[in-house]
């Protein structure tokens, strides 16, 4: 893969470059070639901003993007808006999850401009669990939009510089926008068919769901490249360590579209520390995945082991020559100059 | 009528012959219907149309039908309403996440949508519900658009 070199502390906002939709440093480093590193914030149960930030100094120069989650499984949290405000603020840069669960049209293309005017320069456009399976499930579902038509109207706003009614912007949101994909569901012939979809309604980035099968991960992008789609969007494929054979046989019970098959569930209880074992498995999928055309960076997702992300990062030598990268006002002194 | 939803599926291909045809009677009696007045056919269509679609896809009058393109499985019962596909959270059965004893509807959808005679047509993106429709006739409204972009 062609790589050129590019600035790479995450925080400040860049000029817009010929060809690119946001002044963000994710989209530079994609578009350079380079291999993306992405994690999730889980946002506190808190007002206390000093929360978010503990939780994000522990990705500090080690990942390109900062997903900060909005509402996942239906849980009550911390707002992703003002997670990412926080973030930008410190220098962070995040990618604003949007979840059509809980707010209608008018809502959230008001968020996307004020996540706009507070730096943020990635949209991941989201349909949301559904609210039974959250901490409210006597909440009224909304689901206004779907993540299809979300990416439509954020592409519209960004592109046309108007609103889903045809009312005209002042100033339109340059984002950089991507959504989800889960190559590991049923129906899985439709899954490239259905990411065609996606690019077609205005998707740049794709994040998967955990993959821990490599052989359907390979079925998938074979189709994929087949339909010239790996072209069109930069996949970073999502990972994440498994705690124990237990949490992995939980997370396949209770958790719709994570597929575990048996082979990893029987490798981590035949090991003696199982967290171990499952931050080693987690780093050997990182680097099957990344030998398979197409793919352009992972996703990785560690819940209540956000701790194990820099080890992760490091042992799997995605970085490369990022490893020195820093938030702003820490950063080092031999970057090169942004292009 | 779950069942019969199935049955509609499974049937997709008939189904779309039949609808192409009502739908070619339909748009050719709009100076009738324009007569009588659209106002006034309001109600009698939307409560026809809601006993029959009802019945075969378990309709839920969005206003707006897609059933042509989506393989004749009504997306509106999603419990997400999706309007472009299957969320991620398919189970491995095709069932759904939500209603884990249904099965989804999109999976469904693509199904039908490989029997109808255009397989593409669920790639088309659709655009976000207009809420107005609600309850309303969509025959009724294909008679008026039809005609008006003629």
């Amino acid at each position: 893969m062609e790589q050129r070199n590019v600035d790479l502390s995450p925080a400040e906002l860049l000029p817009i470059l010929p060809g690119h939709s946001s002044p963000g440093r994710f989209e530079r480093v994609l578009r350079a070639g380079k291999f993306a590193v992405t994690t999730e914030l889980a946002p506190p149960d808190s007002a206390n901003p000093a929360q978010v930030y503990e939780r994000a100094s522990i990705f500090d120069g080690c990942v390109d993007a900062i997903n900060a989650t909005d509402g996942s499984g239906a849980h009550c949290h911390m707002s992703s808006i003002a997670v990412c405000g926080l973030l930008t603020r410190a220098g962070y840069s995040p990618i604003m999850q949007i979840s059509c669960r809980d707010r209608n049209r008018i809502a959230i293309q008001g968020e996307i401009l004020g996540a706009s005017a507070m730096g943020v320069s990635n949209l991941l456009c989201l349909t949301g669990d559904g609210v039974q399976a959250g901490d409210h499930p006597q909440a009224k579902p909304v689901f206004d939009l779907d993540c299809m038509s979300l990416l439509e109207i954020g592409r519209t706003m960004r592109d046309e510089g108007i609103f889903q009614s045809g009312r005209k912007l002042d100033h339109s949101p340059p984002v950089f926008l991507g959504a989800a994909a889960n190559p590991f569901a049923p129906p899985h012939d439709w899954r490239p068919l259905r990411l065609a979809k996606k690019i077609a309604a205005g998707a740049q980035f794709v994040q998967t769901q955990y993959c821990y099968d490599i052989e359907l991960l390979q079925n998938y992008m074979r189709r994929v490249r087949e339909l010239g789609l790996h072209e069109q969007v930069y996949i970073l494929v999502g990972v994440g360590p498994l705690a124990s054979a237990r949490t992995a046989q939980w997370i396949r019970a209770n958790v719709p579209g994570v597929h575990i098959p048996d082979s990893v569930i029987d490798r981590l209880s035949g090991a003696q520390d199982q967290r171990a074992e499952g931050i080693s498995l987690c780093v050997e999928l990182i680097q099957q995945i990344r030998e398979i055309e197409g793919v352009h960076g992972c996703h990785i997702m560690a819940y209540r082991q956000e701790h194990a992300v820099p080890e992760i990062v490091r042992r799997s030598g995605i970085l490369q020559d990022r490893a020195k990268r820093m938030r702003s006002g820490t950063r080092h002194s031999s970057l090169k100059p942004p292009l | 009528m779950y069942r019969l939803r199935h049955w509609s599926v499974s049937n997709a291909r008939m189904l779309e012959a039949f609808y192409n045809g009502f739908e070619k009677v339909i748009v050719k009696l709009h100076p009738l219907w324009n007569r009588l007045g659209y106002q006034r056919l309001e109600k009698p269509f939307a409560v026809t149309e809601k006993l029959v679609k009802g019945v075969l896809f378990d309709c839920q009058m969005c206003g707006q039908c897609a059933l042509s393109s989506t393989g004749m499985s009504c997306s509106m019962n999603c419990p997400k309403n999706l309007r472009n596909g299957p969320c991620g959270g398919v189970r491995g059965n095709g069932n759904c996440e939500v209603k884990p004893q249904m099965k989804c509807v999109w999976v469904a959808a693509w199904e039908g949508s490989q029997r109808m005679s255009d397989p593409q047509a669920i790639s088309q993106v659709q655009h976000p519900v207009d809420f107005r429709q609600l309850n309303k006739s969509s025959w009724l409204q294909v008679a008026r658009s039809k005609n008006s972009s003629n």
